[in-house]
């Protein structure tokens, strides 16, 4: 029996723990805690991805009860990457962190890994109760690190973020309820089989339940009119919460795509594809809203927040569609907007801090050492955000037209995606030019105060981008990669037998 | 391989200059030249193989599933294309380098430069039309930063946001026209696609593949009513301007037109479109560049006008057009480029470029000038230079077109845009550089070095050797011309006597015609100032400030920052979609028979009721709605107990407890009464809402309760004692069954306490601790310690922790448990906090809270591990049966250890969180509380000094 597959959830919990009890009032050995930890974690999903590569489904039973009784983690492609992706990010934003960000404030070790727990816990578990849990540990661990570093602004978007959240968990409970009434099952794969074999006089509550819980992680995945807290929250986090929190949003796609492609998926009976009326028409106006506040943006903040909401946007899109093509276009630009977004944030950050009073704002201000490089960094950034040749986000619009081509909504999504890209494309290009070419015309400070700043955040935010760069060249064996996690997220057949087939071997010990 | 390797170099190339530049200006060109010279002997290695008919071809896949490959092929078109591309990019390069002083940074030039060639290569080479698309829109992108290459002026950097959006955006249309015609054609590889002309032309999809296309191009190549941003481009160095308005940038417009012509082109469509568009353009630009007094204006203009032509003779859809426009194509970039750089060596000797400045140049810069009125010339089409031939051959493709029924149209127009290109081009030639001398240029001219005009005289070369003998460029243009059209051509020869044709005629009269209007400017600049002219930049800004105007107003109208309005319309969407679901699908009753209804049941459900509708009334008073909620939550206690579910019970009136206790302390904190709240019109909004959503639930939980269903609990009760050792089976649930779950809940509360802890570990800094020590309280409780109660709480602490320790044990087999304990053994403190103060109790506090609750993850995680030992997963559990002499039989089960860690955690959550709010609510007070274990005790004076002390560092 492989225990690795706990090892992502078990592992965070322990180093934070560990944190806390060992080194709470050293903030070096935290840092160093921190940092090997991550990179353990790198290691440990790398070792996990090439395990699941193997095209085969690995169930391992928490306190070995039989599925569907007791709790399972499931290990497939999807969570495999998921979790890599995860990994990969936090080890870049734990490096921008300590370079000063974790200072302000306590706990921001402990709170970052427990926040990975939660979201590899949510990417490994078949059980929804389960999920539920890990929602709970990513959230509040994400309300330590929006909040941490403090500040009014921060409290007040941070209010909002528990407000709108809290209203997420109950509805969470209350649909879990629902389906558990019905049903009578906790485990995914059980409820696929259920929920297929549901009484027609039952249809209605389970159909209610189903579509309660898809609006909890429409919720998380900022879909209108549930995207509210985007804006304000990430806009308020300090730059590495708000970069870890691009992986935040693709829980909640994350969990459409396997509850709603997989569980009720085709085969669910009366609850085939429960969600699929829902999901293109409202991520086709997130898309929309996201692009328009792109537009409106008066700081680059606000700009990097609506540019997300609108990736949200694209993203739902293509996984809206369930099925192969769809769903491989829909990963394709998750991993990637899920990089750029998160240099995005960082890229912000950098140049606020380099730029003075003027902070954010688009306004003209005096020019600061080097912001050529900053310049180019945003340059790329942008491009990919936008989706512009050659990067990454240009190859998922690509997937993603391809994909919705011969769908009837095609008209009406080609003309949101492209009409989008047009408005975030004047939108980013009215930016940087103010940013970095007006900005070059003022008068540079009389006395150039010549602060040295370390090189190593703006080469995390480097990092980044030059991961979008490697997945737009690397596009080829990435989408191959995709294309087999795509079409076994989507193998509900292949799912049950591989979880509720295991009640034969299960070796139950402890009787 | 080679064809990608001759894309690839400038783009290699590209990163050099930037870091060469620490070696001098002539390193960083020499390198930049080397890399285009490399690419442009591969290229021409290549060329005597496509002569002899073949089409070298060369890919690998990209993105496999939308069939977008990394492919290259080179025939006549994309050889002559990319010809002119490396060969004009090379002499720009030479002349950039005399061009650009030293305070401008050459590095950045070059490397932008690069890009933009590599882009354009990349289109011309490209044999996938999505790889096409990729290099198209890195052709908008590379020349926004080259527009934008002097970035200090506004006019560049509107000029480059024009540029970008209108060819970025012509380029998102692409993207949709190109998947379009993919789809229709089975294919995105160029081959295939102009082998399928038929069926693509057949298919429904055309019309909106065609439009989307021609969106694109004409964008790219500045075709009307999309004319306006090119001269805005303007605003980029010489060297740019002259290499994207002669050799590339506005080309790829006509480059794809030409390239896709065998698979769109010769429909009715085609014809009414494109003809019509080019047409215009060629008048409208002609037009405008008569007027203009800026050279490089005038030239852009002329370049627009230029352009429309050749989109006009690919709308004809004949093949002699065809070679009429590949001719063109090569003529003009030759007669182009020499005029922009002239126009630039004006520049930058006379310091202006403004036409009426200047003139009698041809004495003072006897080279220059020369060289630039050959081009001018030929500009004008006058013979004996190339730019009469093509124009000849237009003139007579347009002489026997018919367009919509009428003959004379088309004829009558392509002359009139003849003869005012006669006129412009006069008005450049004679205006600039003949006349008398003047004394009073910014500047006093004269010739530039040699190599600034070098790279001119190279281009008027051609200019007059085909000019002269065309057959020259007979087999350039019929190669080419093949390519075009996808086959054999008609019999044809360039000539430069072909007898008295219409087309000479044209000739003629546009020629005169010309002079004259240029002799009668005065008259015809009156005429053109009382005709009506949209000024387009304006135009433009006024569209992209109205946008940005609107969506402003929306964003902001409709992401107001109000946590009331976004609950509102989240909680509003659940409702909605809930209601959706429900009544959608078929629904049956319960048949569950209800429990009898008796006096208790109906009494609490009066509590519960009578405590929601006083909370919704008095919810203003913060203490009120707390307590008022806190009989809910007794009520709920109270049901679980009578449900028969007495573990819960214990858990809630446990929580309910800690938790009415923590808000008591955090509403200490807060004003007594909630902020007044907004009219009555969103009362009743969100009072609706609230009202449908209860409802909702209500309904919910009554069809769940009213109906049977048999679940896995069945399985958990069956298992509890067999296989997991204990008969309550809620405590085996919640430390075995799913014990990951309570890992993870003890992990959730935790972390909140932690982040209550660094939250409000910032309010005792800075600002907000400023703050609270300016937030002086009204009142003191007279008695803050009263004697009865500190005596009474300090006897209760042995006798809760003795009950905490026999729940605990207890709790596998009877309602208890780890949890439960836990918040038994919290309170016990809590109360000691309560009674004797926060200085007392913190003091006497041994173990670090935060230590806690580390400790109870570790705990609860390390015996969770300690089952990989005997192979079996995380957090299995075993029990077994000890016998001690005296107690006797003892069941230990390894779910204890993990249970110790729950109790741990519990209690460090509830114990940090406590004591950081007190920490907070201290700072607050106006004095110190009086400090000692009670402090009714009479204190000596200054006997509280050092335990000030300890409160000061309590609150640091």
């Amino acid at each position: 029996m492989s225990h690795w597959i706990v090892v992502p959830t078990v592992l965070p919990a322990l180093t934070a723990a560990c944190l806390v009890l060992f080194a709470r009032d050293n903030l070096f050995l935290q840092r160093v805690i921190s940092v090997v930890a991550t990179v353990a974690l790198v290691v440990l999903t790398l070792g996990l991805y090439r395990l699941a590569d193997d095209g085969e489904l690995r169930v391992y039973l928490l306190s070995n009860w039989p599925a569907p009784f007791g709790i399972l983690q499931v290990l497939d492609r999807l969570s495999a990457t998921m979790l890599l992706l995860t990994a990969c990010l936090a080890l870049v934003v734990i490096v921008y962190a300590i370079n000063g960000w974790d200072r302000r404030g306590r706990h921001f070790h402990p709170l970052f890994q427990f926040q990975l727990l939660g979201l590899n816990g949510a990417f490994l578990t078949g059980d929804f109760f389960n999920l539920f849990v890990f929602f709970e540990v990513m959230l509040i661990a994400s309300y330590g690190l929006m909040l941490h570093g403090g500040g009014p602004r921060r409290l007040k978007a941070g209010f909002q973020y528990v407000t709108i959240n809290l209203i997420g968990s109950t509805l969470f409970l209350i649909a879990v309820g629902i389906i558990y009434a019905v049903t009578g099952t906790l485990n995914m794969a059980d409820l696929a089989v259920k929920a297929s074999q549901v009484a027609t006089g039952d249809v209605a509550l389970l159909r209610t339940g189903a579509l309660l819980l898809f609006m909890v992680f429409a919720l998380k995945a900022a879909m209108v009119p549930l995207h509210w807290w985007l804006p304000t929250t990430y806009a308020a986090a300090s730059a590495p919460v708000a970069a870890l929190f691009a992986i935040m949003t693709k829980v909640g796609a994350y969990c459409i795509l396997r509850m709603y492609g997989l569980v009720f998926g085709p085969d669910a009976g009366p609850l085939a594809l429960v969600a699929e009326p829902w999901v293109i028409p409202a991520a086709m106006v997130t898309l929309a809203i996201g692009a328009i506040g792109v537009l409106a943006s008066r700081r680059l903040l606000d700009l990097a927040c609506f540019a997300a909401v609108a990736s949200m946007g694209t993203l739902l899109i293509a996984i809206g569609l369930f099925d192969e093509v769809g769903v491989t276009a829909a990963l394709y630009y998750l991993v990637h907007s899920t990089v750029a977004g998160a240099a995005l944030f960082l890229l912000v950050d950098l140049i606020a801090i380099r730029r003075g009073k003027a902070r954010d704002t688009l306004s003209a201000a005096a020019p600061f050492p080097r912001d050529y490089v900053y310049g180019a960094l945003f340059f790329l950034a942008a491009i990919a955000t936008v989706g512009l040749p050659p990067l990454s986000g240009f190859l998922g619009k690509l997937l993603l037209l391809d994909a919705t081509m011969t769908t009837p909504h095609a008209a009406a999504i080609w003309t949101v995606v492209l009409g989008s890209s047009f408005l975030m494309l004047v939108g980013f290009s009215r930016a940087g030019s103010v940013l970095f070419w007006k900005s070059a015309a003022q008068p540079a400070p009389a006395a150039q105060e010549d602060v040295r700043r370390r090189a190593v955040p703006t080469l995390a935010a480097a990092t980044l981008i030059g991961a979008t760069v490697l997945l737009s060249v690397l596009a080829a064996p990435v989408s191959r990669a995709l294309g087999e996690t795509a079409h076994q997220a989507l193998d509900t057949r292949g799912y049950v037998e591989a979880v509720i087939g295991t009640i034969k071997t299960a070796s139950v010990t402890g009787l | 391989m080679k064809l990608a390797l001759i894309t690839l170099l400038p783009f290699l190339g590209a990163v050099f200059p930037v870091f060469s530049i620490r070696y001098g200006r002539n390193a960083c060109a020499a390198l930049a030249g080397a890399f285009t010279l490399a690419a442009l002997v591969l290229l021409l290695g290549e060329a005597p193989a496509v002569y002899r008919g073949e089409v070298p071809a060369w890919g690998v896949d990209w993105l496999a599933p939308v069939g977008l490959r990394f492919s290259f092929f080179l025939d006549g078109l994309g050889l002559f294309f990319a010809t002119l591309i490396l060969g004009i990019g090379l002499l720009i390069i030479l002349y950039a380098r005399f061009y650009l002083d030293s305070r401008n940074p050459m590095g950045v030039f070059y490397t932008y430069l690069l890009l933009f060639q590599g882009a354009m290569v990349g289109i011309a080479l490209s044999n996938n039309v999505l790889m096409m698309l990729v290099f198209w829109e890195l052709t908008s992108l590379s020349s926004f930063l080259l527009i934008g290459y002097w970035r200090h002026l506004p006019e560049a950097r509107q000029g480059a946001r024009m540029a970008l959006a209108v060819t970025g955006g012509g380029g998102l249309c692409l993207i949709a026209g190109m998947l379009l015609l993919g789809h229709i054609a089975g294919s995105y590889e160029l081959g295939e696609i102009l082998a399928r002309g038929e069926v693509v032309k057949a298919s429904p999809l055309y019309a909106p593949a065609l439009v989307l296309i021609l969106l694109g191009a004409f964008t790219k190549s500045a075709q009307f009513p999309f004319h306006f941003w090119l001269p805005h481009a303007m605003a980029a160095p010489t060297p740019v301007s002259a290499y994207l308005h002669s050799a590339t940038m506005v080309k790829a417009g006509v480059f794809l037109l030409a390239r896709l012509w065998p698979v769109l082109a010769g429909t009715d469509m085609w014809f009414m479109v494109v003809t019509p568009a080019g047409l215009v353009t060629m008048l409208v630009g002609a037009w405008i560049a008569i007027f203009k007094d800026d050279l490089k204006a005038l030239l852009a203009f002329s370049t627009v006008s230029h352009l429309g032509l050749m989109v006009m003779l690919l709308g004809f859809g004949t093949h002699m057009a065809a070679v009429a426009c590949a001719f063109h194509i090569l003529n003009h970039a030759t007669f182009k480029a020499p005029l922009f750089m002239s126009a630039g060596i004006v520049d930058h000797e006379a310091h202006t470029r403004d036409i009426r400045r200047l003139g009698g140049l041809v004495t003072l810069m006897p080279i220059t000038a020369t060289l630039a009125l050959i081009a001018a010339a030929s500009m004008a089409g006058i013979p004996l230079l190339n730019g009469f031939l093509s124009k000849e051959m237009m003139l007579e493709e347009a002489s026997h077109t018919v367009f919509a029924g009428t003959t004379w149209l088309v004829p009558v127009l392509a002359t009139l845009g003849a003869l005012l290109s006669v006129a412009y081009s006069a008005r450049f030639a004679v205006r600039t550089f003949l006349g008398p001398v003047r004394h009073d240029y910014p500047h006093h001219p004269h010739d530039p070095p040699f190599g600034m005009w070098l790279p001119v005289a190279v281009l008027v070369v051609p200019v007059i050797a085909i000019g002269i003998l065309p057959m020259l460029a007979e087999p350039v243009i019929t190669r080419t011309a093949m390519a075009i059209v996808g086959g054999p051509l008609p019999e044809f020869h360039l000539a430069l006597w072909h007898g008295l044709t219409p087309a000479l005629f044209m000739s003629l009269v546009a020629i005169a015609g010309g002079a004259a209007l240029f002799a009668a400017f005065d008259p015809a600049d009156r005429l053109r100032r009382s005709l009506p002219r949209p000024e387009a930049k304006r135009l433009f800004d006024s569209v992209i400030d109205a946008l940005v105007a609107v969506c402003r107003r929306f964003i902001d109208a409709s992401h107001t920052g109000s946590l009331q309005a976004y609950a509102g319309a989240t909680i509003a969407a659940v409702v909605t979609v809930g209601l959706v679901a429900f009544f959608d699908a078929p629904h049956a009753a319960g048949e569950r028979t209800p429990m009898p209804v008796n006096a208790t049941a109906i009494l609490a459900w009066i509590l519960v009721l009578g405590a929601t509708l006083a909370v919704i009334t008095c919810h203003a008073n913060r203490l009120l709605a707390l307590v008022l909620t806190s009989v809910i939550g007794l009520v709920v206690s109270l049901s679980f107990l009578t449900l028969s579910a007495p573990d819960l019970a214990l858990t809630q009136i446990s929580v309910e407890v800690v938790t009415t206790i923590l808000l008591l302390l955090a509403l200490n904190l807060l004003p007594k009464q909630t902020a007044p709240e907004k009219g009555l019109g969103i009362h009743l909004r969100d009072g609706a809402v609230a009202i449908v959503a209860g409802l909702g639930i209500a309904g919910i939980a009554y069809a769940v309760m009213t109906r049977d269903f048999s679940t896995i609990s069945d399985f958990h009760i069956a298992q509890s004692k067999p296989g997991g050792g204990g008969t309550n089976v809620v405590n085996v649930t919640l430390v075995d069954f799913r014990g990951y779950d309570t890992f993870g809940e003890i992990i959730v509360l935790g972390i909140a306490a932690l982040t209550i802890f660094a939250l409000l570990d910032n309010a005792l800094r800075g600002a907000a601790a400023r703050r609270l020590d300016a937030m002086r309280q009204g009142e003191e409780a007279k008695d803050a310690h009263p004697l009865i109660l500190v005596v009474a709480t300090r006897v209760l602490l042995p006798l809760a922790l003795t009950v905490a320790v026999y729940i605990f044990l207890r709790g596998h087999n009877q309602p208890g448990g780890g949890f439960i304990a836990g918040l038994i053994v919290s309170i016990a403190f809590i109360m000691q906090y309560i009674a004797s103060g926060y200085a007392f109790a913190a003091e006497r506090a041994r173990v670090n809270a935060q230590a806690l609750i580390g400790a109870g993850v570790i705990i609860a995680g390390l015996t969770g591990i300690g089952s990989w030992f005997f192979d079996a997963p995380f957090l299995t559990s075993t029990f077994g049966h000890l016998h001690l002499p005296v107690i006797g039989d003892v069941e230990l089960a390894s779910a204890m250890g993990f249970d110790t860690g729950v109790f741990l955690t519990v209690i460090g959550a509830v114990m940090l969180s406590l004591s950081q709010i007190a920490r907070v609510e201290q700072r607050a007070e106006r004095e110190p509380v009086p400090e000692g274990p009670m402090d009714n005790r009479p204190q000596p004076v200054g006997g509280d000094a050092p335990a000030l002390t300890a409160t000061q560092g309590a609150a640091k």
